[in-house]
């Protein structure tokens, strides 16, 4: 029974019934989301006939939590603006934060390189021309004292987008705080730590499965007990959405890796409301601007029934969804990049108006380079005039009770739980990315998308419509210095040569022995970086004992 | 590349820590589809793997995605290494982020084609078939 009563309801659909057939409604072209579900030229009140608006809706802070995690939204906090950023040395990179934020990024958001990303050192003679390439290259404590040189701990917000050695460069980062005499329950920050989605999306994996959920059990269980404030992980729709899901898919695997990471850390024990007033995501917003909004209130209603029935989190805090959002990287496009400025701008503002707690705009270069102090530049400044300049911020939640929202939302929100039913009876999340199933799937759906753009089916300016012919190529490029790359070589041999290096061989075999055994490995991490042990040297010891994930690669 | 009749066979390869696979993985999907025999290395492959690989599965023509930026570096040490190995008669194409203005840099390097973002699947697929000739 909703809001409307029944009789009331069964006008408005003969209504518009009538009006449909009076306007021909069903000859025009039909319209569909990108994940296939139809559109019609317009919604009444009979298209949401069971809407309860206490029971669907209810209040912002409040069960089921579609209008929001925050009570009172932008009114008493904008969202933090999240630029991504990091290269070269740490000096460079910290060069780079403190630029950004005198333009008033608000957030940190640090983008590390691929070395250290995948567990290497930049002495490594196979991977030079990695070295600092698409983010900063930290080798050791002593970059990630550089990295936060005049940059409080306890005061700027930061994100890590790190992955398989996150559980290091949070040992960094603490040890750097107690460093800065910053005290442990007021280091804020979350780390990305989301190593399922590396699997089958993003490519960053080391270690196989088991271990790995092992090593974030052990990351959860030291931010719960001794960095309370940290977040331990931002479960990633973004980079499944990238690599070819739909909104509904995007929204379904995340949740079913979010799950694996509560149950891994409900193993050891650890309270529900003791970290799920932390766990974060990253989402994709592209350009299906209703639908975007629409998944985004309908992830909220189900995260909430997640947390409260199938958990039992006593704890409102526990039941929201908490998110950065802003723009996605593969709906830009290499021709015509200025209109990369626009796509920025429409799918922050509906990144805006879904509510999202932290907001990264990508820049215009993204299809021809590493991203430009300009282009940066323009990416802030977009999120910075919806927050200022328009009313947007003003209100929240305020496309509810759209008659098309709301039928979209529960739209969503079916197809999302189906999609999350599907893969639980067929066995569950970890087996679809151990078998490849979920790789297959998506390489299928990417492989499409593209036929699609190719044949016009989908429109893409620039690509299959207003095609400018001889267009030139007007992107200023990302200046990469080889110096950096030398300075950090030479910085890392001489930390080798340097450092107490018997010290250095104790921790590193303690390391080995916990990650042989059952002990939390941040502790023996903690005491590898006071050592200055090297982020190459603690993976090694960790690939030793846990060996390495095998990809599937028979997918085609 | 002297077996008639037989199918085009393509490694398609990823060199160093880049973990970007769509545009790789929608291109060899891309290349199955038109009927050729396709070797996907998975990620994180070094630059003697892929040698390695495109010797041993004698493939006709070699792709290499790089989404890192760090071009330059490998393909110019794929192409070494494969004259080394006598195994530089095969096709080279790569694709990726890559700034126009680099292009000209990886052909000397002895690269037959650069195949940058929006690039349409057929004109890849039609550039490999005119190369390599009917089979």
């Amino acid at each position: 029974m909703g809001d409307i009563e029944k009789s009331k309801i069964e006008d408005i659909a003969r209504a518009q019934q009538e009006w449909e057939e009076k306007n021909k409604a069903s000859r025009i072209e039909k319209k569909y989301t990108s994940t296939g579900i139809g559109i019609k030229p317009l919604y009444t009140p009979a298209d949401v006939p069971d809407l309860d608006y206490l029971r669907d809706i209810g209040f912002p802070g409040d069960y089921p939590m579609v209008r929001g995690g925050h009570p009172l939204g932008y009114r008493t906090k904008l969202w933090v603006t999240r630029q991504y950023a990091g290269f070269g040395t740490a000096a460079e990179s910290n060069q780079r934060f403190k630029y950004l934020a005198k333009e008033g990024n608000t957030g940190l958001n640090i983008a590390f390189d691929l070395v250290t990303q995948m567990g290497l050192d930049s002495d490594n003679p196979e991977i030079e021309e990695e070295v600092g390439r698409v983010g900063v290259a930290i080798d050791s404590l002593e970059d990630m004292e550089v990295l936060f040189d005049g940059i409080p701990l306890d005061k700027v917000s930061t994100a890590f987008t790190i992955n398989a050695t996150a559980p290091i460069i949070i040992a960094m980062y603490y040890v750097t705080a107690e460093k800065q005499g910053v005290s442990p329950d007021k280091l804020g920050g979350t780390v990305q730590n989301d190593n399922l989605k590396e699997y089958f999306s993003r490519g960053a994996f080391i270690f196989p499965v088991q271990p790995t959920m092992r090593m974030t059990a052990d990351l959860f269980e030291f931010c719960s007990k001794v960095i309370p404030k940290y977040i331990p992980v931002s479960v990633c729709g973004y980079h499944i959405r990238e690599s070819g899901a739909t909104s509904v898919q995007e929204i379904a695997f995340a949740f079913l890796n979010a799950i694996a990471y509560i149950e891994n850390a409900l193993s050891r024990g650890l309270d529900i409301d003791s970290f799920a007033p932390r766990l974060s995501f990253n989402f994709a917003t592209l350009m299906g601007f209703f639908e975007e909004i629409a998944k985004y209130r309908a992830a909220r209603r189900i995260w909430a029934r997640i947390l409260r029935d199938r958990f039992g989190a006593k704890d409102p805090k526990s039941w929201r969804m908490l998110y950065i959002a802003g723009s996605t990287g593969g709906s830009f496009t290499r021709r015509q990049p200025d209109c990369n400025v626009i796509r920025g701008a429409i799918e922050t503002l509906a990144s805006i108006i879904s509510g999202a707690q932290a907001s990264a705009t990508h820049t215009k270069d993204e299809g021809h380079t590493i991203p430009t102090p300009e282009a940066q530049i323009i990416a802030l400044r977009t999120q910075q005039l919806i927050a200022y300049e328009t009313d947007v911020p003003n209100t929240i939640d305020p496309l509810a009770g759209s008659y098309f929202v709301e039928s979209l939302t529960n739209e969503m929100e079916k197809q999302i739980e189906a999609t999350m039913a599907e893969v639980e009876a067929n066995g569950g999340i970890i087996k679809a990315i151990e078998e490849g199933w979920v790789q297959r799937l998506l390489m299928r759906q990417a492989y499409e998308d593209r036929r699609k753009v190719e044949l016009g089916e989908r429109p893409l300016i620039g690509e299959n419509m207003f095609v400018m012919e001889e267009e030139k190529e007007t992107v200023a490029l990302h200046y990469a210095d080889p110096k950096w790359v030398q300075e950090q070589i030479r910085r890392v041999r001489a930390l080798k040569e340097r450092r107490d290096n018997a010290r250095v061989k104790e921790t590193l075999d303690a390391l080995g022995r916990a990650a042989r055994g059952k002990g939390n490995i941040m502790y023996p991490l903690i005491d590898a970086v006071r050592a200055y042990a090297t982020l190459g040297e603690m993976t090694a010891v960790l690939k030793e004992v846990f060996g390495e994930f095998k990809e599937p690669v028979n997918i085609f | 590349m002297a077996r008639s009749n037989a199918p085009i066979r393509v490694l398609v390869a990823k060199p160093g820590l880049d973990g970007h696979d769509r545009g790789a993985k929608v291109v060899a999907k891309a290349f199955v589809e038109a009927g050729m025999e396709v070797i996907y290395t998975g990620l994180h492959q070094t630059v003697d793997q892929i040698v390695a690989a495109a010797v041993q599965e004698d493939v006709d023509v070699v792709g290499l995605s790089i989404m890192s930026g760090a071009y330059m570096g490998y393909t110019r040490r794929v192409m070494e290494r494969l004259r080394d190995q006598k195994a530089d008669d095969k096709l080279v194409v790569v694709g990726g982020v890559i700034p126009a203005a680099h292009v000209p840099a990886l052909k000397e390097f002895g690269v037959n084609e650069v195949f940058l973002p929006g690039t349409r699947l057929d004109d890849i697929i039609d550039y490999v078939k005119g190369k390599i000739g009917p089979r």
